[in-house]
Parts: structure tokens; sequence; C-alpha cells
């Protein structure tokens, strides 16, 4: 009998090892568009292995309650058809808040097996171990779970989404922090009373969430979504150790450090530090306050849909600028029939796109990806700023602040924030809804470039006039 | 079974595999590699299975119950999703077309 639980438990840990080997192959195969989405199944492959491997296991070795198991069973079921019914029916634009709701929903799932081990296991097996891994668990999972729930919340308009201050918010945020903090060094000191200090913990780190979020603007959110990845991982990791898995211990880590790796990428395309973001306050507020600096004196110079065509028609090199404004007009597949229109004509059609366009970072090229434009033509930052002095005219559709040539000189809102030269093309055009200035509150200088014109309205019905101005001139 | 140390060294281990391959990917990418760690996380689940086997407290019933609708969320949904954004990133024409025909023929 003792031979056969080894077997049955080396089988289980070489599967538990094998998924991890292939979440990191998954992870590796997503270097490429063209491998991408083999990664992915590879990457759920190894999942369907460890979660198999976890009934085979518990099949073998029993279990103390039949009801445990038909709760088991029917969560899964319940939670596979909200999964799966949730990812089938979101927009694409609206793929942020739903990779948050995920994030949360994971949190709090890794909180509850934590706060489970702590609140059920026999008062003798207590260890001290075991209440530091899943005390941490139920914190990182806390804090997650209401901290994501507030960033979809934001992303999705629900909850307001410039940045939340309370006065002395830093200060409220150190001493909620330390507070959770205090009741879990309780619970550890106290496991007799585990049963009241846990839901202190977790009551003061759902709030400590809630008011780390909400402080963040909105432009901001996500790096925010991709720190409470990390954390989501981190957690997992914790409840792992707690429970002495080696699949959520590997996989945790695994998902903690590429979510940490991936929110500094992400926080240096903005050139901002990760601690400044996570601090909050940017945008809004402060900026606005100096805008005053950005001499914002010239005309902008109004032109038409008519004109736009002519120019587009009778150009040589096109680069398209998009930018969260595209997205939130839903005119994605009205920008890519107008660029395959010129391509057809033989004009060198490029999408120029910033590191933070959209709402997180590769969302633009979800996007245009969605309205079938091919990868090939949509151009990162560093490629795209050298073929601007050829280009003949630059058609930007919704993107403000990441033109911005202010950001070259010191001293305003966006200062050193990588840009497009967008203003080094030969002409600009700029579609635009409003007057309106951009998240960082300035005016963009842009638009006050001799060689800019603006075309004001909805991004979607003002690229239809374009098309069909361009397809009169064709059929000329 | 792995002994305290031995899961840090794991720990400590898987957590420089992540950076590593996390380095090496493009920005186009960023948005679906979220989303396909997201969905990775939800290897929760494995550790709801695991107390379900020790389970037999009504308390822990309503945690077990709540933490797999959540995590099977997570995993399920993160891999559609991730699936359908990743499904998007098309190279040529020619391969366009022919899915466009093929979708149509399906239906």
């Amino acid at each position: 009998m003792v031979t056969h639980a080894s077997v049955l438990d080396i089988t289980t840990w070489f599967v538990y090892v094998l998924a991890a080997v292939l979440f990191v192959m998954g992870l590796h195969y997503m270097n490429s568009p063209k491998t991408a989405r083999k990664g992915n199944v590879v990457s759920a492959v190894g999942m369907l292995l460890a979660v198999l491997m976890a009934f085979v296991h518990m099949a073998f070795t029993g279990v103390e309650s039949a009801v445990a198991v038909v709760v088991l069973i029917l969560g899964i079921a319940v939670g596979a058809v909200a999964g799966v019914w949730s990812a089938l029916k979101v927009k694409m634009t609206d793929m942020p808040q739903l990779v948050s709701i995920f994030n949360t929903v994971g949190g709090g799932a890794a909180a509850l097996v934590a706060l489970n081990d702590i609140l059920t296991a026999p008062v003798s097996e207590l260890s001290v171990v075991l209440l530091i891994t899943a005390g941490l668990g139920v914190i990182i999972g806390a804090v997650t779970f209401t901290g994501s729930l507030i960033a979809a919340g934001k992303l999705q308009g629900v909850v307001p989404g410039g940045p939340v201050a309370l006065p002395a918010q830093n200060s409220i945020n150190a001493v909620l922090l330390l507070a959770t903090f205090a009741g879990f060094i309780a619970l550890c000191v106290q496991p007799e009373q585990r049963v009241l200090w846990s839901v202190v913990t977790v009551l003061l780190a759902c709030i400590y969430g809630v008011l780390f979020v909400l402080p963040i603007g909105g432009a901001d959110m996500p790096v925010v979504i991709s720190v409470l990845n990390a954390c989501t991982g981190t957690a997992v990791a914790m409840s792992g150790l707690a429970i002495d898995n080696v699949a959520l211990i590997v996989a945790g880590a695994l998902v903690g450090s590429a979510g940490v790796t991936l929110s500094i990428l992400m926080a240096k395309a903005m050139n901002r530090p990760l601690m400044s973001v996570l601090l909050g306050g940017f945008g809004g507020g402060d900026a606005a306050a100096s805008s005053g600096d950005g001499e914002s004196g010239g005309t902008m110079r109004e032109t038409t849909a008519d004109d736009v065509a002519v120019q587009l028609v009778y150009a040589d090199k096109v680069v398209f600028v998009p930018g969260f404004g595209l997205a939130q007009a839903q005119a994605q597949r009205e920008l890519a029939d107008l660029g395959s229109m010129l391509e057809e004509r033989g004009i060198d059609v490029s999408y120029a796109i910033h590191p933070v366009a959209g709402r997180m970072p590769g969302h633009m090229n979800v996007l245009l990806a969605e309205a079938n434009v091919p990868y090939e033509q949509l151009v990162d930052l560093d490629d795209i700023n050298p073929q601007f002095p050829s280009t003949s005219v630059s058609l930007v559709v919704g993107a403000n602040d990441v033109t911005n040539p202010a950001a070259r000189r010191p001293g305003t809102a966006v200062s050193g924030m990588p840009i497009l030269d967008v203003d080094k093309s030969a002409s600009t055009v700029v579609i635009k809804r409003g007057r309106g200035k951009g998240y960082a509150g300035i005016e963009n200088e842009l638009y006050f470039d001799p060689h800019t014109q603006m075309l004001f309205g909805d991004a979607k019905a003002q690229l239809q006039a374009i098309i069909a101005a361009v397809k009169e001139l064709v059929a000329e | 079974m792995p002994s305290l140390v031995i899961a840090l060294t794991l720990f400590i281990l898987a957590l420089l595999i992540g950076v590593e391959v996390i380095g090496k990917v493009p920005a186009t990418l960023h948005t679906p590699l979220m989303s396909g760690a997201n969905s990775i996380h939800g290897i929760i689940i494995v550790g709801v299975v695991i107390v379900a086997a020790h389970a037999h407290s009504p308390l822990a019933y309503v945690f077990i119950f709540l933490a797999a609708v959540l995590g099977t969320m997570n995993v399920v949904g993160g891999y559609v999703v991730t699936d359908r954004m990743l499904e998007m990133f098309k190279s040529s024409k020619g391969e366009k077309n022919e899915e466009k025909t093929q979708d149509k023929e399906g239906k």
C-alpha cells in the first residue's frame, strides 16, 4: 500500500512538473505572432494535464466527504460556463476589462484556498510556516481581488477614470497596509483566535486593494493590471507553499515574475518609474495646472474629408497613427479598409503603434488584427520614427499625447515620454472628436503646426466620408 | 513531497524563468501575453481539488464551491479569450481570404 501511494505521488509530481514545462514553453512560443496561438494551446494542455492529475490523485487516495466532490464539480461547471460565455461575448475593445476581471477571480480563488487552509486545518497542525505562507496568500489574493475589480471598473467607466485621491492618500494607504500586516501578525501569534484575525486581515486587505487602485489614473491601468496579475501569481505560489504543491508554486512564481517584468517594460515605455505609476495621481489635476507653459498660440487649420482623400490618393507613403479614440469610435475596420484601398493603388501604408496606444500594451495591435490588418504593417515606435521624414501624409486617428512634440522639451506634463515623430512628415491630418486635451491634460502642439490639418468629428463617420471620397476619385 | 527548502528553491528558480521568458516577447504581443499569463495562475484550481479531498465541514464546502467557480472562470475564460486574440494575428492576405471562405463554408 505504501509503495502504491508513493508511485502515485511520484507520478503526480512529474505530471505537475510537465505542466510547468508546458507553461514555460507556451510563454516562449508567444515570442512571435506565428507561434503565439500554438503557445496558448500548449499552455492550456499543461493546465488540463495538471487538473486531470489532481483528480486522478484524489480518486486513488480517496476523499473524506462526497459532498466536497459534488460541490467541487458543480463549482467547476458553473465557472467554466461563466468563463467561456464571457470570453466569447466580450468585444475586443473591452478586452482589458475582462482580463482584469479574470485576474479578480483568480486572486479571489487564491485567497479562498489559503484562507480555507488557515480556518479548517486542525489547530495542532497550524505551524508558523503554514500561517505565514497561507497568510501572505490571503493578503495578496484579497488585495488583488478588490484592486482588479476597481481597475476593471475604471476601464469600463463604472468607477471614475481619473485619479480619485483622498487627502493624505499615501499616508492612509501606508497605515492601512501596516494595519493589514498587524492583523496578520496577530494571526500568527494567536492561532487559536484564527477566525477573528483572518476576518480582520481579509477586510483590511480588501479595503487596501480599493484605495491602492483608486488614485491611479485610467490610462495607467494597463501597468496596474499587470502588477496585479503578478500579485495573483505570487498569491497562488504562496497558497502552493501552504498546501505543499509543486504545480502551484512553479506556475505562481512564473506568473509573478513575468508580471513584474512586463509591468517594468510598460512603465519604461511611458518613461515613468514603476513606483510613480503605482503611487498614482498622474493626469488631470496636477498636470493640467502646468498646461500654461505650452505656448498654445497659433490657430488650428481645419480641413474636409474630400481634401484628405485627395492628399491620400496622391501620396507615396502614408502612415496611420491610431490611438484609443479609434477604438472608442469602433472605427478599426474603416481604417483597415482605407488602408487596403490605398495599398491597392500602390501606396506604401503602415500603422505606427506607440507602446502605450490603446488601453493595454499591444491592445491596438489586437484591435487592428481583428480588422484584418496584416501584422507586418504594424510598425513599432523605434522602427517607424526614422520613416516619418519620408512620409507624405500621416493620418492621426484618436491619438493625442503620444504625438505631442512638447515631450521633447523639458518642463511639460509629457516631457521625456517617447513620442511618434508625426510632426516630421510632410503633412499631417488629425481626426479628432473635439478640441479637448489629452489624458495628460495639456494642449498638443502638433495641432498648431502649420503642416497639420484638423478634421473634427467622429472617427468612424469621418473615415467613412474619406473612403467614399477616395472611391469617387479612383473611379474618375 | 517537497520540504519547505525545496519548495522555496523551486519558487526562486521559477521566478528567474519568468523574467527570462518575458524579456524576449515583442510589444505587439504584450496584451495576449498578459492574458495568457493570467490564465496560468488559474492553476489554483489544482489547489482547490487538493483541498476538496480533505474537506469535511460546511464552511470548507462553501470555500471550495466559490474557489472552484472563480478559479475555473479564470482558467477557461482566460485561455478562450487569449485564443480569440491570437486568432486575429494574421500574416498575409492570402491566408486571410482563405480563412474567410472557410468561415463561410463552415456556417
